[in-house]
C-alpha cells in the first residue's frame, strides 16, 4: 500500500510546491499508516530527486523518455497508472495546477478513481474518505466523499505549510516502452517571458485595478514589487484595457492564486475578481472610497488615493530593507 | 468539420448561494441560471470558426447534461448560434458521471473537435473535459487560450507555466478552453432567438455509470476578521504592521 505525489519538475527542479505536495503526502500516509512514494517525470539529477527526502518522500520512482519532455496528458497518464499499480496507491496526490487538471481527471477514469479537485486541507475523515474543497468560486466550501478503493486529490496552492520529515528515500528508475505514435501532442513552438516571477509561484502579489487610471501610474506597483520580491496581478479591466498583459489577469476568467499576501489597489472588489484571491492569507486593499466592497474581504485597508499612497509604502519598504 | 460545445448550467456569478437541508444541498430558489461563462466563450470561438468558410466547420452543436428544467439555458445556446443540440436526461452527482454521459453524445456523432471550459463556476471541478478524453480514449489539450483552423490543420496555443506553446495534435480531440479563446461572448439577436425555437434539441437516455464520489455537506467561508484601517498620511504603518504582527513581508 501506498500515498503517492507526482512530483512535477520545472526544467529538472523542484518547487516550494512539489514539497507542499510531499509535506501533505506524508500526512496523508500517516493517516492511513502507509508509506510515501513519489513520482518523477523527466530529466531530473539524482540530487534533487532526494530533495523530496526532506519532506517525508520514502521512494521515488523517476522515469525519463525523450517522448515525455512535453506535457501529453494522455502518455503521463498511463505512465503515472502504471506506476500506481505497481506501488498499490490507495492515494494519489497532485497539484491543482495545469499539469495536475489536465493529468487527474484522465487518471480518474483511467483507473475508475473518485477524483477531488482543489482541495484545500488535509481529509477531514478516512472512513469514509472526505475532502474539503472550494465551491461557487470561493463562496463556499464542500465535503466531497470519495467512494472508490484509488482516491485522487489535486492539492490548492499555498493551502498545506511545508513539514519537514527528512528520510533518505530509495530512488528507482523506472523505464517506459513508448512510441512515438503513443505521444499524441507535438509542440511547434514555445514562447516564454523568461525571467519573470510567476503569478502563480509568488508568495506576495501587488495587483492594481481601474482605479490606478491608467497604464503610465504602475511605476509604483512595478517598483514595490521589485523590492518585496512580488508578482504583478491586475482586475480585468485593467488587461481588457492592456494597460496590463493578459498573464497578469486575477479572478473567476483569470488566474486563480493563493498568495500569503496580496495587495489590491485601486480594485473595487467583485465577487468576480474575489473568486480568483480570496483564498490568499491576507488581503491589503488601498482605495479612495471607504464603502468598496473590497474592504470586505481585506485585513489591513488604506482609504486614500493610490497616487499618494504608494510612494509611502515604497519609502516605508525601502526603509526596513535598509536595516 | 463539426464542433461539439459541452456546455454546463450554472447560477449567475453574482448569486448569493445558500445552502438548505442542514447545508446538504444547494438552495435552488431565485437563482438565475446561466450558461457556464467559459462554455460561452468556447460556443463563440466556435461561432467565429464557422463564419471563417477557409476553416472548413459545418457545424456547431452544444451538449448538456441535466434535467429538462436546463432547456432555457441550452436554448440560449442556439439563440447565439449553435445548430443543434443534444441533452443526456439526468441529475449528475459528480464530474465522472457528467464525462460519461458526454461520451455517449460524442460516440453518437461525428465530431472533430469537442470544448469543453476550464472549470465550471459551481462546483470548481476543472474535471470534465480531461475524464471526458480518457473515456473517448482521443487526446486532450489543456489550457487552449486560442484555436485556430489553418489549411484543414488545427493550431492550438496552451499557456503553460511561466508562457505559452503552439501545439497540434491530430483530430478528434478534447480542447479545455480558457481566457483569451473569444475576447467577448456572442450574444443572441433577436433574428437568432426566433430561430432557436425550431431547432433540435435531441434527449439522450443517461447511460449507466455509476458516480464515484458524492458531496456530503456545504460550508460558508469562515468570516475574516475586520478590516484594520490605517492613516493615508501615515501610509508607512501598514509595512511595519505587515512585517510585525502578520509576519508576511
Ligand atoms: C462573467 C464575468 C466574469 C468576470 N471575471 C472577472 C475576473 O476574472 N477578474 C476581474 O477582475 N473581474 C472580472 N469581471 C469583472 C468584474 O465584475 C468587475 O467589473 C471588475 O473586477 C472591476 O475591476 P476594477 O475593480 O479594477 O474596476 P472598478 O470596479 O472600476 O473599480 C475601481 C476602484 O478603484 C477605486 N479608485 C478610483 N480612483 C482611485 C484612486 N485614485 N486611488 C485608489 N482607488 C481608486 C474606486 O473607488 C473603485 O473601487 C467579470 C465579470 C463578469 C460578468
Ligand atoms: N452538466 C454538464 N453538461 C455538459 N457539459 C458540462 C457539464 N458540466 C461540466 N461540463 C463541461 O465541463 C467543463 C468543466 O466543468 P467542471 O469539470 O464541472 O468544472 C465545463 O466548462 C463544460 O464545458
Amino acid at each position: 500500500m501506498s500515498v503517492i505525489i507526482y512530483a512535477e519538475n520545472w526544467d529538472g527542479k523542484f518547487k516550494k510546491l512539489t514539497f507542499e505536495l510531499a509535506s501533505y503526502g506524508a500526512k496523508v500516509a500517516e493517516m492511513l499508516g502507509t508509506s510515501l512514494v513519489a513520482v518523477s517525470i523527466g530529466k531530473v539529477e539524482e540530487s534533487e530527486l532526494k530533495e523530496l527526502g526532506k519532506y517525508g518522500v520514502q521512494k521515488v520512482v523517476a522515469t525519463d523518455h525523450e517522448l515525455l519532455r512535453p506535457l501529453d496528458s494522455k502518455a503521463y497518464t498511463s505512465l503515472i497508472a502504471q506506476v500506481a499499480q505497481k506501488e498499490d496507491a490507495k492515494v494519489i496526490v497532485m497539484a491543482s495546477n495545469n499539469a495536475g487538471k489536465s493529468i487527474a481527471p484522465r487518471l480518474s477514469v483511467k483507473m475508475k478513481a473518485a477524483l477531488g479537485s482543489g482541495v484545500n486541507k488535509l481529509p477531514l475523515s478516512t472512513e469514509p474518505f472526505v475532502v474539503s474543497k472550494k465551491v461557487f468560486s470561493g463562496n463556499a466550501f464542500a465535503h466531497l466523499s470519495l467512494n472508490t478503493e484509488v482516491k485522487i486529490i489535486t492539492l490548492m496552492q499555498n493551502s498545506f505549510d511545508l513539514v519537514a520529515k527528512p528520510v533518505e528515500p530509495e530512488i528507482e528508475q523506472f523505464s517506459v516502452k513508448l512510441d512515438a505514435a503513443d505521444v499524441k501532442t507535438q509542440v511547434k513552438e514555445v514562447q516564454k517571458h523568461d525571467g519573470k516571477m510567476l503569478l502563480t509561484d509568488a508568495e506576495i502579489v501587488i495587483s492594481g485595478g481601474r482605479g490606478m487610471k491608467s497604464a503610465e501610474n504602475w511605476q509604483p506597483i512595478l517598483e514595490l514589487a521589485e523590492l518585496l520580491n512580488a508578482a504583478t496581478a491586475c482586475s480585468r479591466p485593467v488587461s481588457d484595457e492592456g494597460w496590463r498583459p493578459h498573464e497578469e489577469h486575477t479572478g473567476q476568467t483569470g488566474k486563480i492564486i493563493a498568495p500569503n499576501l496580496y495587495f489590491a489597489i485601486g480594485i473595487s472588489g467583485a465577487t468576480q475578481h474575489l473568486a480568483g484571491v480570496s483564498s490568499s492569507k491576507y488581503i491589503v486593499a488601498i482605495n479612495s472610497d471607504k464603502s468598496a466592497p473590497i474592504f470586505e474581504a481585506a485585513q489591513y485597508g488604506i482609504v486614500g488615493d493610490a497616487m499618494k499612497v504608494l510612494p509611502k509604502l515604497v519609502e516605508a519598504v525601502k526603509e526596513i530593507k535598509t536595516k | 468539420m463539426n464542433i461539439l460545445v459541452c456546455i454546463s448550467n450554472v447560477p449567475d456569478t453574482t448569486t448569493k448561494v445558500k445552502f438548505t437541508d442542514n447545508h446538504t444541498r444547494l438552495d435552488t430558489a431565485g437563482i438565475q441560471w446561466v450558461i457556464n461563462p467559459w462554455d460561452e466563450l468556447s460556443l463563440t470561438r466556435a461561432l467565429e470558426l464557422k463564419d471563417d468558410a477557409s476553416t472548413g466547420v459545418k457545424q456547431v452543436s452544444v451538449a448538456h447534461v441535466g434535467p429538462a428544467s436546463a432547456e432555457p439555458t441550452i436554448r440560449k445556446a442556439l439563440a447565439i448560434g449553435a445548430d443543434s443540440a443534444y441533452r443526456v436526461n439526468m441529475e449528475p452527482a459528480d464530474s465522472y458521471q457528467v464525462a460519461a454521459a458526454l461520451a455517449e453524445v460524442v460516440k453518437a456523432g461525428q465530431f472533430d473537435i469537442i470544448l469543453c471550459g476550464i472549470e465550471s463556476s459551481d462546483y470548481n471541478g476543472s474535471n470534465v473535459g480531461s475524464m471526458l478524453a480518457e473515456f473517448l480514449d482521443l487526446p486532450s489539450v489543456s489550457a487552449i487560450s486560442n484555436l485556430k483552423v489553418e489549411g484543414g490543420h488545427l493550431s492550438i496555443t496552451r499557456e503553460i507555466d511561466g508562457g505559452k506553446e503552439v501545439v497540434t495534435v491530430p483530430s478528434p480531440f478534447v480542447g479545455i478552453v480558457q481566457k483569451g479563446i473569444a475576447k467577448e461572448p456572442r450574444i443572441a439577436a433577436m433574428r437568432g432567438i426566433m430561430m432557436a425555437r425550431s431547432k433540435p434539441i435531441t434527449v439522450v437516455e443517461a447511460p449507466d455509470a455509476e458516480a464515484l464520489s458524492s458531496f456530503v455537506a456545504y460550508e460558508p467561508p469562515q468570516p475574516r476578521a475586520a478590516c484594520k484601517f490605517i492613516d493615508p498620511d501615515n501610509a508607512g504603518q501598514l509595512i511595519e504592521l505587515l512585517q510585525n504582527e502578520a509576519k508576511v513581508i
